[in-house]
């Protein structure tokens, strides 16, 4: 018999909170399975009813979507010399060749630089803003601040109308430009609210401290503000990065060719008799990536308290 | 190294005046102590000096020349903040060469390390120098943050209850610590206070605060022995003065309105009898709380006293402090 403490759960409520997080976990790594598996599967076995859990890998999804295919002739099919490669080999299984790259290293080349870029930006401009908003006397302060907020409570497609036309007006329908300034100008009122408060955090002794160090003030912002913001800048920015990465409805309204991005270009993957499930799949997979792994990159400041105990009360 | 003059300097943070036409002069190398409650305009006068706050009238002078449009890196002074010390992403180590980093300093590396050792020693934190700021006591790190300073060689000290989170025997050796480091600079320091036995020990030159205006300025004697107000002789003075109606122990001068006893101006065993309600013994000294009519009286006495409570023992003013109606010493 251990002893009863009032801090440390017993054995029963480790037990039950273990379970509910572990269905907890479950119901939400099913569709995040479901997507990866079907990425690995043939196109036939995408599609069987019920669901196969266990099949045999495949890395057809992943060719088709990197790939652009066609059929020949059964008579020109049978005298082509043979594969040179494994994946000329998975398209000739389909019973097809390969007639060229397809577009999606593009559009994904065009999500990475759309959504870094605006990200960069919304935190670039949102830190100082909320820098000058926290520190400064601004006139009309608690105004503009709601301006900004103001900008977010409608929801965003219903300005889609004159944003396309401004758009094309201003020669930046379709242009990686316009995407960055678009979504830099959704972002940029959740990043000056989010850092603002960060910001209002940090004491201004430790400015002082540094001015009177001999620091001017854009330095001692840079050394002294900048790196203890570090935790809300980072999940500002994973905030910033997630919405541009995953927006969906500008993207389809405002590109189409230079600028699109691979939200509305995968579910245009369409396979042969239909829509070609294992590249869609695969497609989603690799889109999931770079998120996932700015966000790992990024949780060491996600979760560590840097000004923790060094107030002195 | 450099004398400090404020003339006629006032601020105001919105309806509040947190000084109100104070000139001062701080001559070069003395250590001037401020003295006076909360709210006083002590910290404000301090960052005045800095130039983390621009006077609203008047003008700051270091060293002869007016500084009130300078920036607080171009003044060239060092200050010890009260609180929010320390660089808290810093080890202990950067946060003492920080300064010596700034552009306007910039000394070479090798320097900077000898130089943060050389302090870090005086101070009694070399063991602590790669630990991270927020890994150190309250008292460590108010000691780093007074190395901060220290490590420069700036025109004014500037230091805000620098002592003030500090245990009794570390303030001690701190306070001998500032005192020796006064002396052997020569630098000109200005420093805020609460505490008698700092002001005492280490100053050279006291100002008394009262609501934003300086009341009084002068050597910690003359502040403590020639008070110009009952306001002043209660900023000085363990256990503090008494303050009693003037006629108390018989006829007072015209215009005396109150008179201040602090214990020296109360002589024991002569005059009229007065009755012991308490006996502190301290160690050094022993309190003796009286009762003498309808007022309680505190002074001291031999720290052997055999006195108890409830024990009678007369007691005579000698050379007391008067005051008038206003609390103005006559």
């Amino acid at each position: 018999m251990s002893a009863y403490s009032i801090t440390e759960p017993t054995r029963r409520s480790k037990l039950v909170a273990g379970v509910l997080v572990a269905l907890y976990a479950f119901v939400t790594l099913l569709p995040l399975v479901w997507i990866i598996s079907t990425g690995f599967k043939s196109g036939p076995d995408s599609i069987s009813y019920p669901p196969k859990v266990v099949f045999e890998p495949s890395l057809e999804g992943y060719v088709n979507l990197f790939t652009t295919r066609t059929r020949v002739g059964a008579e020109e099919f049978e005298n082509l010399p043979t594969a040179e490669t494994w994946y000329d080999q998975i398209v000739r299984d389909q019973g097809m060749v390969i007639a060229g790259p397809s577009r999606f290293g593009e559009r994904f080349l065009n999500s990475v630089i759309i959504g870094f870029g605006s990200t960069f930006l919304s935190i670039f401009l949102g830190t100082l803003a909320a820098y000058a908003f926290s520190r400064f006397k601004v006139p009309l302060k608690d105004d503009l601040l709601f301006f900004i907020l103001s900008t977010r409570m409608m929801p965003p497609i219903a300005v889609a109308i004159p944003i396309f036309l401004m758009y094309r007006e201003l020669g930046l329908s379709d242009t990686h430009l316009g995407m960055i300034l678009l979504y830099t100008g959704v972002n940029i009122s959740l990043a000056v609210w989010l850092l603002k408060g960060f910001i209002d955090e940090i004491p201004r002794e430790y400015e002082e401290a540094a001015l009177i160090d001999g620091y001017t003030r854009f330095q001692a912002f840079r050394k002294v503000v900048l790196p203890q913001a570090a935790t809300g800048i980072a999940s500002t920015a994973i905030f910033c990065l997630i919405f541009a990465w995953n927006e969906y409805a500008f993207a389809v309204l405002l590109t189409s060719g230079t600028a699109q991005t691979a939200p509305p270009f995968i579910p245009t993957i369409i396979g042969v008799g239909g829509q070609d499930w294992p590249a869609v799949a695969a497609g989603a997979t690799i889109f999931l990536m770079p998120v996932m792994i700015f966000t790992i990159l990024l949780r060491k400041h996600l979760l560590r308290g840097i000004t923790f105990g060094a107030v002195r009360k | 190294m450099a004398e400090v003059s404020l003339s006629a300097v006032s601020k105001s943070f919105g309806a509040t005046q947190a000084l109100a036409d104070v000139s001062m002069t701080i001559p070069d190398g003395a250590f001037v102590v401020l003295l006076g409650p909360t709210g006083a305009g002590k910290t404000t006068t301090l960052r005045l000096i800095a130039g983390l706050e621009r006077p609203d009238s008047g003008d700051v002078r270091i060293a002869g020349a007016s500084v009130v449009n300078d920036t607080p890196a171009q003044r060239d002074v060092a200050m010890v903040f009260q609180q929010y010390s320390l660089y808290p992403h810093l080890t202990v180590r950067d946060n003492l060469a920080f300064p010596l980093r700034s552009p306007v300093l910039a000394w070479p590396e090798d320097r900077i390390k000898s130089r943060v050792a050389e302090v870090a020693e005086v101070l009694r934190i070399a063991h602590k120098l790669d630990n991270k700021a927020t890994q150190l006591s309250g008292g460590e790190m108010q000691r780093v943050s007074i190395g901060r300073a220290l490590v420069r060689s700036p025109r004014i000290y500037l230091m805000d209850e620098p002592l003030s989170s500090l245990d009794a025997k570390l303030r001690a050796d701190m306070r001998i610590e500032l005192k020796r480091i006064h002396a052997e600079l020569g630098a000109t320091f200005l420093y805020v206070t609460h505490d008698q036995i700092e002001a005492m020990t280490m100053a050279t030159h006291v100002g008394v605060l009262d609501q934003g205006r300086l009341v009084q300025f002068g050597t910690p004697r003359e502040i403590y022995e020639t008070p110009v107000s009952t306001y002043v002789a209660s900023r000085l003075g363990q256990p503090r003065i008494n303050l009693l109606p003037a006629d108390t122990f018989g006829p007072a001068p015209a215009k005396a309105a109150q008179i201040g006893l602090r214990p020296e101006h109360i002589a024991l065993g002569d005059g009229q009898p007065a009755t012991v309600r308490r006996v502190e013994h301290l160690g050094d000294q022993t309190r003796l709380h009286l009762t003498f009519g309808a007022h309680e009286i505190i002074t001291l006495s031999d720290p052997h006293t055999s006195l108890n409570p409830g024990d009678s023992i007369a007691i005579r003013p000698e050379n007391p402090l008067w005051f008038d109606t206003s609390g103005t010493r006559i």
